[in-house]
């Protein structure tokens, strides 16, 4: 078999593999399976992802204190390693609406 | 069209031999090129779906919570505060929320402990009816049934514990054990785990712990007359922010934070100018300049002299062109599928294996989730913009200057 055509076999392998792929997350994401886990967020009013069980500006990110990553005093630098993967609060940095 | 078709083919077939021949080299290549298009393909697929189950699993989150600060930090919300904002016009109803930490020092984790709002009921029924909820605003209904929640048709019961699985998994505890826990004046209190939240929740309820409300005070001491921080629900959702204005006015040792201003904190998380990512980007982007560097700044010497004999025997210089055309394409699409489809398996198969250690950081109780796959077209053409164009533009621009040089001269340059 010549090489150009085993080639083209094998790139076409690989687009039918990620078209499968692809069909599996539209039929996932038809089908969710997060109703249970929303139902739950209702009923208890939950407010946040239990990512980062660390520290209570970790686990409650939107909830946390203003004064976060400071939390202890101001040379207390944030050393959580989830730390790195989060960006503050947006109402930290940032109002939306004016509130007064 | 036939015939530029043949020739196109017979130039792909010389191309895969000449890349044959430098085996070792060029299968390097592939595979450093596969792991670059992984590791963002992962990255990507990863914060795509975290961010938006999280804002599906959030929408529902309190509309607006409101805190009491003190000296700059969180403090106990006096249940007298309730009344002025239930007589604020727009507000349908105002929930106490009682809800803490306890640091577990035998499994070394965090936990979070919750009162569920009176009258809750979650989860699938041994009975198979619907879930029924009731309703938070419905007083009535709240003083009529039992001051109790039910998670599967398990009460929560004083001296009981409804617990998140990453819990369980931590204490090495199942339903029927106790579990004590130190008090706030150095008592010891010990709960019966009644039942285990599912596992499909454990992405919020992992650390959880739900109690009753006599349970949670006489755990850490809290006075009958303050709760946590409380939830308020408005008439009209387009009144929230006038809502959390007179709040701000009206109580202003308070922070009102809405419902939006969750859905966007979990909008930002992991985004790429945060820490980590912003590590793995570049090191992936600095990778693929060296890449494109090593192809941009000329040719060996071996490469230079094939180029030689091709044109000596009568190829073209658009030739020589579409020869490595199609040697770029072929490394960077065969790199570009793999490296997405493994992503894909890795992320959404794998539960992010390898980004599990990174995550879990410090914490004990990092749950164990199954994200759904969010994938877009969006996602994959901005993959491929990124890595396949350049590598293929790099890889043509030295063979066009060297494809105009003379045979004699390119065939003159010995060893490789």
């Amino acid at each position: 078999m010549r090489k150009s055509t085993l080639f083209f076999y094998s790139l076409a392998a690989e687009i039918i593999l990620l078209g499968m792929l692809l069909v599996h997350a539209s039929l996932s994401a038809s089908q969710p399976k997060w109703e249970e886990t929303a139902n739950l967020v209702k009923t208890l009013g939950l407010t946040d992802l239990c990512l980062f069980t660390e520290a209570r500006y970790t686990r409650h990110l939107s909830q946390a204190d203003l004064n976060t990553p400071f939390q202890d005093h101001p040379l207390s630098l944030e050393h959580f390693p989830s730390g790195s993967f989060t960006l503050p609060p947006e109402g930290i940095t940032k109002d939306h609406e004016r509130l007064d | 069209m036939r015939g530029w078709i043949e020739k196109q083919r017979y130039i792909l077939d010389f191309t895969l031999s000449s890349l044959l021949r430098r085996k070792v080299k060029n299968f390097g290549l592939l595979v450093l090129y596969a792991l670059i298009v992984f590791i963002l393909a992962s990255m990507m697929f990863f914060t795509y779906s975290i961010k938006k189950e999280a804002s599906l699993l959030l929408k529902d989150s309190p509309e607006i919570i409101v805190q009491k600060l003190m000296a700059g930090r969180h403090e106990l919300f006096p249940l007298r505060h309730i009344e002025t904002i239930k007589n604020i016009r727009g507000v349908a109803a105002v929930e106490p929320r009682l809800w803490g930490y306890y640091f577990d020092t035998h499994a070394g984790a965090n936990y979070t402990l919750l009162v569920p709002p009176a009258g809750g009921k979650i989860g699938k029924p041994a009975s198979k009816t619907a879930v029924v909820e009731t309703d938070p605003h419905d007083r009535a209904a709240e003083h009529a049934g039992q001051p109790l929640f039910r998670f599967n048709d398990v009460a929560l019961e004083p001296g009981t514990l409804i617990v998140g699985q990453g819990m369980a998994r931590a204490r090495h505890t199942d339903m029927g054990d106790f579990m004590p826990f130190r008090a706030f004046d150095g008592n010891i209190l010990s709960f019966r785990i009644a039942a285990i939240l599912s596992s499909e929740s454990e992405l919020v309820s992992s650390d959880l712990i739900l109690l009753t409300e006599g349970d949670f005070r006489k755990l850490f001491g809290i006075d009958n007359d303050y709760v946590t921080d409380v939830a308020v629900s408005v008439n009209n959702p387009r009144e929230i922010a006038t809502v959390t204005a007179k709040i701000s006015r009206l109580l202003p040792d308070s922070r009102p934070i809405i419902r939006d201003e969750i859905l966007r904190t979990y909008d930002s998380i992991f985004n790429w100018r945060g820490g980590m990512m912003i590590v793995i980007f570049s090191a992936a982007v600095l990778a693929f300049v060296i890449f494109a560097w090593d192809k941009a700044s000329g040719l060996s010497a071996g490469e230079r002299r094939e180029i030689g004999i091709l044109k000596a025997v009568g190829w073209e210089t658009s030739d020589v062109i579409q020869m490595k055309f199609w040697e770029g394409a072929a490394i960077s699409l065969t790199a570009f599928f793999s490296g997405v489809i493994l992503a894909y398996i890795h992320v959404f198969f794998t539960g992010s294996l390898i980004f599990e250690p990174a995550l879990k950081g410090w914490s004990n109780l990092y749950p164990h989730f199954e994200l759904t796959p969010f994938v877009s077209l969006e996602q994959l053409t901005t993959l491929f913009f990124l890595t396949v164009i350049p590598y293929t533009v790099a890889t043509i621009v030295p063979i066009w200057r060297a494809a105009t040089i003379d045979p004699d001269t390119a065939m003159r340059h010995s060893g490789e």
